[in-house]
């Protein structure tokens, strides 16, 4: 309360002075006043209601018609000062959930954090970004007891709070799976399950199962709906779609996926990814998949890492540093 | 001090002649020029609160005082159909008025004391206090 009335002294002040000398400094000082009194939260009725009293102090004969006038503005200001109150309320609840989103934005990296393998055979490269604060999509690396090397890839139609929820179930249902060897196709229809039974039909969830056997240098896969990846043949310097055909999970119980195989020799790449790269766009266009394989091309003598981070970087720098979707992108490459 | 009087609200028009009574009110009391406008428009929500959503009720006011201060107690009845969920009508954002209403919320910003007791089918009655400080 003593803050307040010392404003009204240095308020009143402040008007004297402005009203004798009408100079641009008494302005400045008022917008410091005005600036000085959303920190202390002063809602707008209250200035007015200083301004009539400091009026009143100067000019104690002021006619009773413009008094009457300044208690009219008075009472007009009264709603939005609750306005006022009201907007800081949101903005503190605003701040809350923010934080509270960041917390689980840390959770869930914790909880969806994969170790990269490292394997003799393969160069393994893996980068997920998401575009908001939480991450609808998925990936993981398991190796067999076998030996062989399982890729998992997910992506949560949709982003934000309500597919990073879903993202988690995913992963626990992933973790469930035993050790053995599993087939792609058994995987994936496992998950379609899950997702049939747990998730809300309005969201979809699309999936990538690959398999690589460092033996045969056999890579098995299957897919359900997801974005097609590359494979990448160093004798033909070429790319091509790594095409498999399969339904999105959870749409229909009993779905069976096919299970494809593609042979990697020495230097040989897949790149498998979300849809948030090849959605990615300039303007008011989408990138043509070609310049994905461009660009890739373009850093093919990098590590597989850094042709990730070096892609990634060149469409975060396309898309003016703001991603429209989350982006996932992993390249594997057969080293012996 | 048990003196109470109150404005029966059965159309738009009693609003304004609840504004007038609680004003008058406030004014004996010793509430300055703002304090009269907030505790106007804390009437007027409350009025029109039950102008739309009940159709007719009263609101009474009552001069209080303790050993210290004097006060002014409004107090909202209606027969109404009762608010099924208070938590939510009390948070901010959700204003039954179509976002041009400052609500409840904004009813117990206006003043320093508030309570709501609602019972669906039965009413609503609401409670509201400022000090003179």
């Amino acid at each position: 309360m003593s803050t307040l009335k010392l404003d009204l002294e240095s308020y009143k002040d402040l008007l004297k002075q402005y009203i004798e000398t009408q100079n641009e400094q008494a302005l400045y000082r008022a917008e410091q006043f005005s600036k000085h009194s959303i920190q202390q939260n002063i809602t707008p009725d209250e200035i007015i209601n200083v301004h009539i009293e400091a009026l009143l102090e100067l000019y104690p004969d002021i006619p009773s018609n413009i008094q009457s006038s300044l208690n009219f503005l008075l009472e007009t200001m009264i709603s939005y000062g609750l306005a006022y109150q009201e907007y800081q309320a949101l903005r503190e609840k605003q701040l809350e959930l923010q934080s509270e989103i960041s917390v689980a934005a840390n959770m869930q990296q914790t909880l969806l954090s994969t170790t990269k393998p490292e394997m003799s055979e393969l160069d393994v490269g893996a980068i997920s970004t998401p575009a908001k604060q939480m991450n609808g999509d998925y990936y993981h690396f398991v190796k067999d007891q076998e030996g062989s090397l399982g890729i998992a890839v997910a992506d949560v139609i949709g982003k934000g709070v309500p597919a990073a929820l879903c993202m988690s179930m995913i992963k626990y249902s992933m973790d469930s799976f035993p050790d053995s060897r599993m087939e792609p196709s058994v995987i994936l229809e496992g998950m379609n399950r899950v997702v049939e039974r747990n998730v809300d039909p309005s969201m979809f969830v699309t999936m990538f199962y690959g398999l690589y056997d460092p033996d045969t240098h056999e890579f098995n896969y299957s897919s359900a709906g997801h974005e097609p990846g590359f494979y990448y043949s160093a004798k033909n310097d070429s790319f091509h779609d790594i095409e498999a055909e399969g339904l999105v999970l959870g749409v229909d119980r009993s779905v069976k996926y096919e299970q494809y195989t593609q042979h990697l020799d020495v230097g040989d790449m897949v790149v498998l990814l979300t849809d948030g790269v090849t959605e990615c766009r300039t303007g008011d266009r989408f990138i043509e998949r070609d310049e994905i394989s461009d660009v890739i091309h373009q850093y093919k003598h990098l590590s597989a890492q850094e042709i990730t981070e070096q892609v990634y970087r060149h469409f975060e720098r396309l898309q003016d540093f703001q991603l429209r979707d989350d982006f996932t992108m992993i390249i594997l490459r057969r080293e012996v | 001090m048990d003196f109470q009087s109150c404005v029966n609200i059965k159309k738009e028009w009693d609003i304004v002649g609840a504004r007038q009574l609680g004003r008058d009110i406030s004014k004996k009391i010793g509430f300055g020029t703002v304090d009269q406008a907030r505790i106007a428009t804390a009437i007027s929500e409350l009025a029109r609160n039950i102008y739309l959503y009940a159709g007719t009720g009263k609101v009474c006011f009552e001069t209080i005082e303790n050993l210290n201060e004097k006060g002014l107690r409004i107090i909202a009845i209606d027969e109404g159909p009762g608010i099924r969920d208070v938590t939510q009508v009390m948070e901010d954002g959700f204003s039954t008025s179509g976002g041009l209403g400052a609500g409840l919320p904004g009813v117990k910003r206006l003043m320093d004391e508030f309570d709501v007791i609602s019972r669906q089918g039965e009413g609503t009655e609401v409670n509201v206090v400022k000090w003179l400080r």
